[in-house]
């Protein structure tokens, strides 16, 4: 134990209990999260890579995947423009109803996925509220990828509002007013000024709208449609593949998901590093 | 040291300061940011009140009646009962190890334990199944000591707990790292023990924030469906939570009480809105640790 | 001084911390309630029928007429329990260990999978119930929106382009798998040939938009969202839509020729025998052969075997039509299953694009 001097794993500390808890959080977490995501991860590596790879570029796995990406980039890429406007708007202007609608915000957070979608189907649906005027203008949402689209824009949105609010919260005045007197326009001002220091809050709150998107099911499938090459997702692939007693092809999708999981928390640990180093803040 | 703290919702004190945009663009803008909000947040909220409603009264609570109804509710209650409770004390120890002391890997545990959050709910179900489905790893080895855990109360947990498994702790982390060490110091230093430290010293400086992180860890146990769809075998009466039972009745044409059940899960998240909002407003400077920097 | 300071932040927080604990406590407390009250409901006998999507109304009514006959007779309490889903994922749900006392599933070789996979039923239990295990049959009808305003009067006319066919998945659903074997059947009984047959589904199928998982997802693409023109449905299920959502919204086309559809019950036995619940479960299985169950058959538009035993008016609503079996076209169940379903079958052939 001469090397603990040397490279010492803790720094050493009065207060008691780093065993305990950390020890607790390790078994916890490896019993719940790490151990079974192992299991899946061995299941479908059993059929070596090129099982997975063939796995992957079955048309309609590799349709599914698209689809859940595709319609997750767009969805949230457009959640990220209005979760920015609506920051904006609920941090820098005052108007009646303000806190109520601030407090609106996080309802897809908190609202339950199915009720989501029931609602959203029934909205969007040919003879729902919403339907019924586009059914003319020869727009369907409901059960065609755009409905996906309405559904991931939904989820994603507290994310797109929430990761920015913050940062406008904290423009300094003086940097905007410098600008105005220096002559700058406002929307100079605005595009030259504000705006960056803004956009690792837009990119955080972009990857965690992606994320969420690309694994979303609940609100999904009930206004998707579900049709192969079309309009269905990667996770309900996942389940149709388990009703079909493919649970190799399952797991494989699954352990797809995953790894695009890892790289969102992992684009969004890096957008962080760098707005860091570059604004000496989060 | 934001990831997903910035992304559970969290308090933000909004200062109104010197607004130099032109009124009118003002204006549109607001108008457009409603709009957007009416139409993607408002009225989805609205229809499924509307569609409750949409026999009267009576056939509202009449989709109470039902016992299948009382058991999913029933059940909804016992699994966030266990579960939050379960990821309310791995929050606490959790957030005690990482925010009191430094060490070695710190930032990789921290990732570890955001990973469930983007996790899709279908592969959360998957990978209990894969463990205790009969075809799974131990599956077999439980089912010959008589203990059941897919298709039964155990999986719906474990499901529910994986998925709301950062809630808490996210939620305290960055608290307590914000409120640093030297209060804990001082009290061990008068010679306080290390448990009596926690209770009278750390837990006052985060109970608001603690309170904040169970409130959502709950809505969201509350009303998870994909993962415990796949776990849950959608047995009548005993392995349906309240989401399922809405997925049945919706598949039951019987879309006035599904739509009524729904909105039983529309008043909790309302509730959960109107409880978060009131701690901020409230509680706000206690709350916000980790979220100005 | 800061003594001071910390005795009463201390006090403060002891009282709050009492009134933390003791809300977790009764939080707790409710939660044993629960279970437990869980916990006195189960000490009755619990049977747990495993079935298929549409079946949800019918076997509210059979468990319910069942509990009641067994309480007369034996005076003991059994509550039947059912779970319902696509036919394909209920089977799956058993295979991974769900603990179902009978299975009610939509088509034979679903119930067949179960066997290979687990060993729980045996492979003959096909001749262990009357009739080949099947205590009702059913049929494929189309379900049209009022007036027929696509004119829609048989097979034929679902492959014409710009008809749009709501199906359910026949991967997941067995009525999915009916509709499919139903219009292959009909192809090849006219053309006689299993390449005419084969193009005529991939001419049906491009006119699908929508593949739900169940078939209970397809009625309520086509019902509730008004998707589609046509669909191809469960005799039973068509008629309920008629009685959901009335007559005066929908009407019910019979084509000249669709196939004899058998959804079979059957007893698993390896779960009855873990249980200690086989007298009741063969009961159960028992039951539905006799003429109080054969009469709820006929009520929910199914089509008993016993057909005496069935109201005349409810049999009298049943169309006349020609019915074919499938297995008189394509042979035995492992045969149909595998070239028609499984993976790299005539379904995954004509699906792609």
């Amino acid at each position: 134990m001469s090397s603990a001097s040397l490279w010492r794993f803790k720094q050493s500390s009065v207060i008691p209990g780093f065993g305990i808890t950390l020890g607790y959080t390790l078994l916890y977490l490896g019993l719940i999260v790490l151990l079974p995501l192992g299991a899946l991860v061995t299941k479908a590596t059993s059929i070596g890579l090129t099982g997975i790879l063939s796995t992957a570029a079955d048309p309609r796995v590799a349709a599914a995947l698209w689809t859940s990406f595709g319609v997750s980039l767009i969805a949230a890429g457009v959640a990220s423009v209005f979760g920015l406007l609506v920051a904006w708007v609920l941090t820098r202007y005052d108007f009646p109803g303000r806190k109520l609608v601030d407090a609106m915000v996080d309802l897809p957070f908190a609202l339950p996925t199915a009720v989501a979608g029931i609602a959203l189907a029934a909205l969007y649906a040919p003879n729902g509220w919403i339907g019924s005027f586009l059914e003319p203008l020869g727009i369907r949402v409901a059960y065609t990828p755009l409905g996906i689209f309405v559904a991931l824009v939904f989820i994603g949105l507290p994310f797109a509002v929430r990761t920015v609010q913050p940062l406008i919260a904290e423009i300094e005045g003086e940097l905007e007013e410098a600008s105005a007197t220096l002559g700058a326009s406002r929307w100079r001002t605005i595009w030259g000024i504000l705006l960056p220091p803004l956009l690792p809050g837009i990119l955080t709150g972009f990857a965690l709208a992606f994320a969420r998107a690309v694994g979303e099911y609940g609100s999904v499938i009930f206004i998707a449609g579900n049709l192969p090459y079309v309009s269905e997702i990667a996770p309900l692939l996942i389940v149709i593949k388990l009703s079909e007693y493919d649970y190799t092809g399952a797991t494989v999708i699954a352990t797809i998901m995953l790894a695009i999981s890892f790289a969102a928390l992992l684009l969004i640990n890096l957008i962080q590093a760098w707005s860091r180093r570059r604004y000496g803040y989060v | 040291m934001s990831d997903l703290s910035a992304a559970l919702p969290r308090p933000v004190e909004s200062q109104l300061s010197v607004v130099t945009e032109r009124k009118l663009v003002r204006w549109v803008a607001i108008g457009i940011a409603l709009a957007f909000l009416l139409l993607f947040l408002v009225l989805p909220l609205i229809v499924v009140f509307a569609e409750a409603f949409k026999r009267g009264l009576a056939g509202y609570f009449a989709a109470f009646q039902e016992e299948d109804a009382l058991s999913a509710i029933g059940l909804t209650l016992t699994v966030a009962a266990i579960a939050v409770p379960l990821n309310l004390v791995f929050g606490l120890a959790a957030s005690w190890a990482i925010a009191k002391f430094e060490f070695k890997g710190k930032s990789l545990l921290i990732t570890l334990i955001d990973l469930p959050f983007s996790v899709s709910p279908v592969v959360s179900g998957l990978i209990y199944l894969l463990l205790f489905g009969a075809q799974g790893l131990w599956g077999s080895w439980f089912m010959a000591h008589g203990i059941k855990i897919a298709f039964a109360l155990p999986g719906i947990v474990l499901a529910t707990v994986f998925v709301t498994f950062p809630f808490v702790a996210r939620q305290l982390i960055p608290l307590m790292q914000e409120q640093g060490t030297t209060e804990e110091e001082a009290a061990l230093t008068l010679g306080a023990s290390g448990w009596r430290t926690f209770l009278t010293v750390t837990l006052p400086n985060i109970k608001w924030g603690l309170l904040y992180g169970v409130l959502l860890c709950n809505a969201r146990a509350m009303g998870e469906f994909g993962a415990v769809s796949v776990v849950s075998g959608h047995i009548r009466g005993l392995t349906n939570t309240i989401p399922l039972h809405v997925e049945i009745l919706y598949n039951e044409y019987n879309f006035v009480a599904a739509f009524a059940v729904a909105s039983l899960l529309a008043c909790l998240a309302l509730l959960t809105l109107a409880l978060k909002s009131f701690l901020e407003w409230r509680h706000g400077a206690d709350l916000a640790g980790g979220a100005s920097h | 001084m800061q003594s001071n300071s910390l005795e009463i932040a201390r006090a403060k927080a002891h009282s709050r911390l009492r009134a933390i604990l003791r809300a977790v406590g009764l939080i707790f407390i409710g939660g044993a309630g629960l279970l437990t009250l869980s916990g006195t409901t189960s000490a009755e006998t619990q049977l747990l029928n495993v079935s298929y999507d549409p079946t949800r109304e019918l076997y509210r009514e059979i468990n319910q007429a069942f509990a009641d006959e067994w309480k007369a007779i034996t005076g003991e309490t059994v509550t039947v329990r059912a779970s319902h889903g696509g036919s394909g994922a209920q089977a799956r749900a058993v295979i991974d260990g769900i603990e179902a006392d009978v299975v009610t599933l939509g088509i034979p070789s679903d119930i067949d999978a179960i066997a290979k996979a687990t060993k729980k039923i045996s492979a003959d239990w096909r001749s262990k119930l009357p009739s080949s295990s099947l205590p009702y049959t059913s049929t494929v009808v189309f379900l049209v929106r009022k007036g027929n305003p696509k004119r829609i009067r048989d097979w034929d006319d679902l492959v014409k382009p710009g008809i749009q066919v709501i199906t359910p998945n026949p991967k997941t659903s067995a009525g999915g798998r009916w509709n499919f074997l139903a219009a292959w059947g009909y192809a090849q009984t006219k053309d006689g040939s299993a390449d005419k047959a084969k193009e005529f589904v991939t001419a049906l199928y491009k006119n699908v938009p929508v593949l739900d998982t169940g078939a209970r997802g397809s009625t309520v693409s086509f019902a509730q969202r008004g998707l589609g023109d046509v669909l191809p449905a469960w005799e039973n299920e068509a008629f309920l839509v008629l009685d959901e959502f009335g007559r005066d919204k929908f009407e019910i086309v019979v084509p000249t020729l669709s196939i004899l559809a058998e959804p079979p019950v059957a007893l698993v036995d390896g779960n009855v025998d873990a249980k200690g619940t086989r007298k009741v479960a063969e009961a159960y299985l028992k039951f539905l052969y006799t003429d109080k169950a054969q009469a709820i058959f006929a009520r929910h538009h199914y089509r008993p075997i016993k057909a005496e035993a069935a109201k005349p008016e409810h049999l009298a609503e049943l169309p006349n039509l020609k019915l074919f079996t499938i297995e008189s076209l394509q042979g035995n169940w492992d045969d149909i299953q595998k070239n028609n379903f499984d993976s790299g079958g005539l379904f995954d052939q004509i699906s792609k694009r």
